[in-house]
């Protein structure tokens, strides 16, 4: 690990965090723009849940981690709290590997 | 407090704890691919985003090339430009706040954030969790850097609370047909693209699901 690639990274990783933030600002956007943008959080949470459950690295699996979050899908169709959805889905996942399913 | 903020308190410091067990990990994994102490905790400080680091690390403790770790870490950061093209609609503020704001641009704070029904709230759950996760994230990182043993984070399914808190998180904007057939979009070009795409760009490419927005309502 070097210098030069720690500072370079941390540069790189601002750089995309402050751009639309910054650059963009508050100014108003086209309305096409806005309505996209507004569907974001949709498209990329979804995305982030696949990611998170169903992959490791570039590989496709299915291990402990999908009941947990089918658990916490069921947590929060029943409309529990946040936490108690995220524990439900930990939880679930933690006994699911404790039983052997990996 | 009323209770959507006591919600997202509580979340926040629960995601932020499973956050910190990770940042031991990554402090320990770090120190072992031989890092200092020192760079380990200025990358957790300084480049702040979670998956891009353990990346960098871990190519670079397998013997690959400075390059090859930084490409890596750079497609997965950039969906990070995508949250902040879209916080900038909600957080207000001047320049300076905007600046700080940035760093803590993140999957878990543009997630709170916008599943948050009123401005004001929005922009309290960015700040919450943001601010619970760095320093979450940056205590875990010293601790492991120093100490060189961590516990497993998936013994105890952390790994599965982001997926899980992801899922209450994504409830709201699944409430209009657009929101849903943007999500289902979204989640099936990742499913797809995972096998076939670099590591961080299935998220990226997931983005197309905003195109629903493209025709009028």
């Amino acid at each position: 690990m070097t210098w030069a690639l720690v500072l370079s990274l941390a540069g790189a990783a601002y750089a995309f965090k402050v751009t639309g933030l910054v650059v963009v600002g508050g100014r108003s956007l086209p309305a096409v723009v806005e309505r996209c943008l507004s569907l974001v959080p949709a498209a990329l949470i979804s995305a982030l849940i696949v990611k998170d459950t169903l992959s490791t690295g570039d590989e496709l699996v299915i291990d402990a981690r999908l009941p947990g979050v089918l658990a916490a899908v069921v947590a929060a169709r029943l409309r529990a709290p946040l936490i108690v959805v995220i524990v439900v889905g930990a939880g679930v996942t933690a006994i699911a590997r404790v039983v052997g399913l990996d | 407090m009323p209770p959507d903020e006591r919600q997202v308190v509580a979340a926040s410091v629960t995601l932020g704890a499973a956050v910190g067990v990770f940042a031991i990990a990554f402090g320990v994994g770090s120190v072992a691919a031989g890092a200092s102490v020192a760079q380990t905790c200025a990358m957790s400080l300084l480049v702040f985003t979670g998956a891009s680091q353990f990346l960098a690390v871990s190519v670079v403790s397998a013997g690959g090339s400075a390059l090859s770790a930084f490409g890596g870490a750079v497609l997965l950061a950039a969906r990070n430009a995508v949250y902040g093209l879209t916080m900038s609609r909600h957080l207000g503020g001047r320049l300076p706040t905007r600046l700080v704001a940035a760093q803590i641009t993140i999957d878990e704070s543009t997630a709170m954030a916008t599943a948050q029904s009123t401005a004001v709230s929005r922009r309290r759950a960015f700040w919450i969790t943001g601010g619970s996760v760095y320093v979450f994230w940056n205590v875990g990182t010293l601790i492991g850097a120093l100490a060189g043993s961590a516990v497993d984070p998936e013994a105890f399914g952390l790994d599965a609370a982001f997926p899980a808190g992801f899922v209450a998180m994504v409830v709201p904007h699944l409430e209009s047909r657009r929101g849903r057939a943007a999500a289902l979009v979204g989640a099936s070009v990742c499913l797809v693209t995972i096998p076939v795409l670099p590591v961080g760009l299935p998220i990226l490419v997931a983005s197309v699901g905003v195109l629903f927005g493209v025709r009028r309502p």
